[in-house]
C-alpha cells in the first residue's frame, strides 16, 4: 500500500519481528529506550571524566600554590618539624603518587582530619550539607516562581508595559551586588521592620532573606531565556494550529507554548543551582547561616585545606551530577531525543 | 440554489509596516457554497494567505482586519468577539498550512493532538475522542491508525503529516475548511494523493471549501470555482470552466500561458513568463495594479477599472 | 487632507530611506538603554581618571577625630564631607572617587585575560571541530563545574590577596563564556559560504580566522566582553567583601562595605553608597552589552 510505503521502516518498527517474549521485548527496548540509554550512558561517561579532571585540578592546586606541611605544622614551627610533618604525611613522595593515594582514599569516603576541627573532614562536610540543599531549593523556586510568570506574561503581550517592568527588573536584578542586595534585606527586614531574625539556621524565617538574596540574582537569567522561548515558540507554526483548532488561550499558552518553551529553562535550572550552591558561599557568611558555604569560608579564613579541598570538590560533583541530571530531563521532556 | 455558508463583503488586511500600511487585502468579496471549493489562486505577496488567515481570524497581531461583513452560516465573524469566535475555530470551521513538518507540536503525540480540539469543543469523554480520531485517521489513509496515535510527529513523513493534519481538522466536522497551500511542501507524487484526498473528503462529507494556492495545476485538479488575486484584490472570479476556457483579466491570461499543456506545449517551446514585478502595495493605490505589467495598458487604466460581468464570471479590467 | 509642500514630501522620502550608516547611527542614539549605560560609563572614567582632580581630600587619611560624619543629606552633614566619613574619619566621597579605578582597572584586566584565552579556545574549537572541539567542550565543562567563588577565594587565600593576585586568578577562572559563545558564533560563520570560498581560494587557516571570521563574530566578542566585565566587577567586589580579595587600606568598593558592616545600624549610608555606585556601574556596563546587542542583531532581542 502507498502510505505504508512512505513511511519507511521507523527504527524497525515496521520490520518483522520474531514472535518469542525475548525477542518482542528486545524489539520494545530497542524501539523506545535504545536511543535514550545510549545517550544517558554517554552522558554518564562524561560526567565522570569531568569528575575526575576536577579532582586532579583540586589536588593540584592545593599541593602547587602552598606548602602543606608548613600549613599543618602552624606558624610556631621549625623547619626540622615542616620535615617531620613532610615524611610522616608522605608529602615528599612524586606529586601522581600522592594524587592516586588521595584519590583512593577519597574515594572510599575518607577525607582526612579537618586541621582546624580535629575531627574527621567527611562527617563535618556531611553535616552542613543538608542547610545549604535546603536554602539552594528554596532560592531556586523563589526564582522560578517569580521569573517564569513574568517571562510569560512579558512574551504574551511585547512591548507593553508589563514586559518593560520585567526587562527593567531583569537589568536591575543582575546589577545588584548578592552581598550588598543581602545587607539592605537585614536593614529593611530585621534591623527596621524586625520581621525577620538577622543571622543563624535554627527556623525557616532564617532561610527567607538568605533564599531572596541568592535567588533573585538566578531570575533575571530565567525570565529572559523564558521570554525569548516563549516569543519564539509563540510564532511557531504549531502554535497557530493550536489557536485554529480553537483551543482556549490558557491551553495554547500553556500547553503549546511554554511546554516547548520550558526545556532549556530546565536545563538552566539545574545549572543555576549549582551556581547557586556555589555562591552560598557568599550569602551563607553575610547570614551567618549555618551551611556548606560558611563552613567553606571559616575553612579557607583557618587555612584548613582538607575541608576546603572537600567543599570545592563536593560542590564540583553536585554541580556535574545535576549537569547530568539536566542532559537526562531534557532526553526525556523532548520526544526527539528520547525517541529516535 | 441554497444560500452560500460563507460570504465575505468588502474585507481588508493592512499591516502596518515602516513608512505606511501595507494593504495587503483590499477590499474583497467572495461566496462559498456548501459542497464547493473555492481556489483563490496568485502570486506570492498577492494577499491570498492573508485572506485565509483573516477569515480565521489568526493574522499576525500587527495585521488590522476590516469587513463590511463576514457571513458563515447565522454568524458574522467581523462582529464575533475573541472567545465566540474560539468556539467556532476547529468545530464549525478548520485550517490546514503549507508546513506539515512544523505545523504539529513536537512535544505531544499523534494522538493528543487529535484529540484535544475534539475534547474541547464536543466535552466528550476521551474514549470517545480516541475512537474519533482512529476513525478520521483510518478515512486520511493511515494503515494502523491504533499504534499511530502514540507516536509524535517527527516520526512520520511529510506526507503523513500533512494528512494527520486533514484528519485533525475534520475531528470536529466542520462545515468550512481554509486550506492553505495544503501541497505545497510535499513531493509531487505525494501532492496529487493529498489533493485527491482533500476532494473526496470535501464531497463526502459536503463541506464548504477555500483552498489558497499558486499553483494552476492544483486549481484545475479541485476547483469549481475560481478568484484570481492580483496585489491585494481579486481580479477575477468565476467557475473553474470559465476561468480556464475564457479567461479576461490579462492577468489570468498571463498565469495561464505559464503552465505547459500536455500535447499542445512542444517540448522546447517558449512558456509565457509576466514581465515586472509585483508592485508595492504601502500607501494610497490608485488604478489598475497590473498595469505596469500588462501588454494591453492604457491612459485609462490610471483611473480604477470597473468590474464587468457576464453570469457567474466577472473580472476588474476596463477590457470587456 | 492639508496640502504639503513638494519640498517636504522629498525630505520625508529621504528620511524614510536612510542608509545603513545612518540606520545603524539611527539606531544606537534610539536605544535608551544604551545612550544611559554609555553616559554613566563615561561618567565613571570621568572619576577613575580625573580621581586626584575631583576628590576633595586624600583617600587614606585618617582623622580619628572625624570619625562617622554623615552625609549631606542628613541634618549634621557638612559640605566639607559631602559623603561623611567612615569609621577611621576617611573622607567618604575621596574613597568612592578613588574605587572606581579598582573596579574599572579589575573589569578590564579580567575581561582582557579571560577574553584572549576564551577567544583562542572558542574560535579553535569552532573552526577545527572534531577532537579540538572536543578537548575545548571538556576543558570548559570542567571549568563550569567547578565553583568560581570558593575556587577564587581559595587561591587568593593561598596566594595571599593583592589587586594583581585577584586580576590573576578570576582572569585565568573566567573564560567559560567567551570560550561557549565564540565556539558557537564560529561555526555558525563558519558554515557559510564566503569561507568556503576563501578556503577554495587556498587561503591559509590563520588567514581565515582572522581575515574572515574574527571580523564576524566581533559582536559577540563585545556583548560577552561587556557581560564579563560586569561579573568580574561583582566578584571583585564579593571576595574583597569577604576579606579575601584587594586588601585594606585600598578604597576597593566591596571593601568599604564590608568595613562599614559594623556601623550598619545608625551609619548605613556609609553602606548604600558605595554599593549603590556598584550596582550603577554593573548596570550602566550591562545596559551598554545589551544595547551593543541590540543594535548589531535587533531580530535577536531576548
Amino acid at each position: 500500500m502507498l502510505v505504508r510505503g512512505e513511511i519507511g521502516p521507523v527504527n524497525g518498527a515496521l520490520q518483522p519481528v520474531s514472535r518469542h517474549p525475548v525477542a518482542l521485548a528486545l524489539a520494545f527496548a530497542q524501539r523506545y529506550s535504545c536511543a535514550m540509554l545510549t545517550y544517558a550512558a554517554k552522558r554518564l561517561g562524561l560526567a565522570l571524566l569531568v569528575a575526575l579532571a576536577v579532582s586532579v585540578i583540586a589536588f593540584t592546586l592545593l599541593h602547587v600554590s602552598s606548602d602543606v606541611a608548613a600549613a599543618i605544622a602552624g606558624e610556631a614551627a621549625t623547619a626540622a618539624d615542616i620535615e617531620f610533618i613532610r615524611k610522616a604525611y608522605g608529602f615528599d613522595r612524586p606529586l601522581i603518587v600522592q594524587y592516586f593515594d588521595w584519590l583512593g582514599r577519597t574515594l572510599t569516603g575518607d577525607l582526612g582530619q579537618s586541621l582546624y576541627y580535629k575531627k574527621d573532614v567527611a562527617d563535618i562536610v556531611l553535616s552542613k550539607l543538608p542547610v545549604t540543599l535546603i536554602l539552594g531549593a528554596i532560592s531556586l523556586a523563589f526564582a522560578v516562581l517569580l521569573s517564569i510568570p513574568l517571562g510569560v506574561l512579558a512574551a504574551v503581550y511585547p512591548n507593553t508595559w508589563i514586559d518593560r517592568l520585567a526587562l527593567f527588573l531583569a537589568v536591575i536584578g543582575q546589577a545588584l551586588p548578592s552581598f550588598w542586595f543581602a545587607l539592605v534585606l537585614i536593614m529593611l527586614f530585621s534591623l527596621t521592620l524586625r520581621w525577620l531574625p538577622v543571622s543563624g539556621s535554627d527556623s525557616w524565617a532564617h532561610f527567607v532573606m538568605p533564599a531572596i538574596a541568592l535567588g533573585y540574582y538566578a531570575a533575571p537569567a530565567f525570565m529572559r531565556l523564558t521570554r525569548a522561548g516563549m516569543m519564539d515558540v509563540l510564532s511557531a507554526d504549531f502554535v497557530r494550529t493550536a489557536r485554529a483548532k480553537g483551543l482556549s488561550p490558557t491551553s495554547v499558552v500553556f500547553k503549546h507554548a511554554l511546554r516547548n518553551a520550558i526545556i532549556p529553562v530546565m536545563a538552566l535550572a539545574a545549572v543555576q543551582l549549582g551556581f547557586m550552591l556555589g555562591g552560598s558561599i557568599v550569602i551563607e557568611t553575610v547570614f551567618a547561616l549555618d551551611g556548606l558555604g560558611y563552613l567553606a569560608w571559616q575553612s579557607i579564613r583557618h587555612n584548613d585545606f582538607p575541608v576546603t579541598q572537600a567543599i570545592v570538590l563536593l560542590l564540583s560533583v553536585v554541580y556535574i551530577g545535576l549537569t547530568l541530571l539536566a542532559d537526562l530531563l531534557n532526553g526525556w521532556l523532548d520526544p526527539r531525543i528520547r525517541v529516535q | 440554489m441554497s444560500d452560500p455558508l460563507l460570504s465575505v463583503e468588502g474585507l481588508s488586511v493592512d499591516i502596518p509596516v515602516a513608512g505606511g500600511t501595507l494593504r495587503a487585502v483590499r477590499d474583497i468579496s467572495f461566496q462559498v457554497k456548501r459542497g464547493e471549493t473555492l481556489c483563490v489562486v496568485g502570486e506570492s505577496g498577492c494577499g491570498k494567505s492573508m485572506t485565509a488567515l483573516a477569515l480565521m481570524d489568526l493574522l499576525p497581531r500587527r495585521a488590522k482586519r476590516r469587513a463590511q461583513s463576514l457571513r458563515f452560516g447565522k454568524n458574522d465573524l467581523a462582529t464575533l468577539d475573541a472567545k465566540q469566535m474560539n468556539a467556532l475555530r476547529g468545530d464549525r470551521m478548520a485550517m490546514i498550512f503549507q508546513e506539515p513538518m512544523t505545523a504539529l507540536n513536537p512535544a505531544y503525540t499523534i494522538g493528543n493532538q487529535l484529540e484535544e480540539a475534539y475534547q474541547r469543543h464536543r466535552k466528550a469523554p476521551a474514549d470517545e475522542a480516541r475512537a474519533r480520531a482512529v476513525h478520521l485517521l483510518e478515512k486520511v489513509g493511515i494503515a494502523n491508525a491504533g499504534q499511530r496515535l502514540g507516536q509524535y510527529p517527527h516520526q512520520l513523513s511529510g506526507g503523513l503529516r500533512q494528512r494527520v493534519m486533514i484528519a485533525m481538522a475534520l475531528m470536529c466536522g466542520p462545515d468550512l475548511l481554509v486550506a492553505d497551500e495544503p501541497t505545497t511542501a510535499l513531493d509531487v507524487t505525494i501532492q496529487a494523493q493529498i489533493l485527491l484526498l482533500l476532494r473526496q473528503l470535501q464531497r463526502e462529507l459536503d463541506m464548504a471549501m477555500v483552498l489558497i494556492t499558486h499553483d494552476l495545476g492544483v486549481v484545475a485538479r479541485v476547483a469549481d470555482r475560481v478568484a484570481v488575486m492580483y496585489a491585494g484584490q481579486i481580479v477575477e472570479t468565476g467557475t473553474a470552466a470559465e476561468i480556464f476556457s475564457s479567461p479576461r483579466h490579462p492577468y489570468t491570461r498571463g498565469l495561464l500561458a505559464c503552465i505547459p499543456v500536455p500535447g499542445k506545449t512542444k517540448r522546447g517551446d517558449e512558456l509565457g513568463s509576466i514581465p515586472g514585478i509585483v508592485p508595492s502595495l504601502v500607501g494610497t493605490l490608485v488604478g489598475c495594479s497590473f498595469r505596469e505589467r500588462c501588454g494591453f495598458s492604457a491612459a485609462i487604466c490610471a483611473a480604477d477599472p470597473p468590474v464587468h460581468s457576464a453570469a457567474s464570471h466577472a473580472w476588474r479590467c476596463v477590457l470587456r | 487632507m492639508a496640502t504639503v509642500p513638494l519640498t517636504e514630501i522629498g525630505a520625508l522620502d529621504i528620511a524614510l530611506t536612510p542608509g545603513p550608516g545612518a540606520l545603524l547611527r539611527r539606531r544606537v542614539f534610539g536605544h535608551a538603554g544604551l545612550m544611559v549605560g554609555l553616559a554613566i560609563l563615561a561618567a565613571m572614567f570621568f572619576l577613575a581618571f580625573a580621581a586626584p582632580l575631583l576628590a576633595p581630600h586624600d583617600p587614606y587619611d585618617q582623622d580619628l577625630a572625624r570619625r562617622l560624619i554623615p552625609p549631606i543629606w542628613h541634618e549634621r552633614g557638612t559640605w566639607i564631607h559631602p559623603f561623611g566619613t567612615d569609621g577611621l574619619g576617611r573622607d567618604y566621597l575621596s574613597r568612592l572617587i578613588y574605587g572606581s579605578q579598582i573596579s574599572l582597572l579589575i573589569g578590564f584586566a579580567v575581561m582582557a585575560i579571560s577574553g584572549v584565552i576564551g577567544l583562542l579556545l572558542g574560535i579553535s574549537a569552532g573552526y577545527f571541530g572534531g577532537k579540538v572541539d572536543m578537548a575545548v567542550t571538556f576543558l570548559v565543562t570542567t571549568r563550569l563545574s567547578m565553583p568560581v567563588v570558593l575556587v577564587a577565594l581559595a587561591v587568593v587565600a593561598l596566594l595571599g590577596g593583592s589587586l594583581t593576585v585577584v586580576i590573576l586568578v578570576l582572569g585565568l577562572l573566567k573564560w567559560d563564556r567567551f570560550a561557549v559563545v565564540i565556539r558557537g558564533a564560529t561555526m555558525q560563520v563558519r558554515a557559510l559560504d564566503y569561507v568556503a570560498a576563501a578556503e577554495a581560494a587556498g587561503a591559509s587557516n590563520l588567514r581565515i580566522l582572522f581575515a574572515e571570521i574574527l571580523p564576524n563574530i566581533m559582536n559577540h566578542l563585545i556583548v560577552v566582553a561587556t557581560l564579563e566585565m560586569a561579573s568580574a566587577i561583582l566578584l571583585e567586589a564579593a571576595l574583597s567583601f569577604l576579606g579575601l580579595g584587594v586588601q585594606p587600606p585600598l578604597p576597593s568598593w566591596g571593601l568599604m562595605i564590608a568595613e562599614a558592616k559594623s556601623y550598619m545600624f545608625f551609619s548605613f549610608w556609609l553602606i548604600a553608597i558605595p554599593g549603590v555606585a556598584l550596582s550603577l556601574l554593573v548596570l550602566a556596563i550591562n545596559l551598554v552589552g545589551d544595547g551593543i546587542r541590540d543594535v548589531t542583531a535587533p531580530e535577536n532581542r531576548a
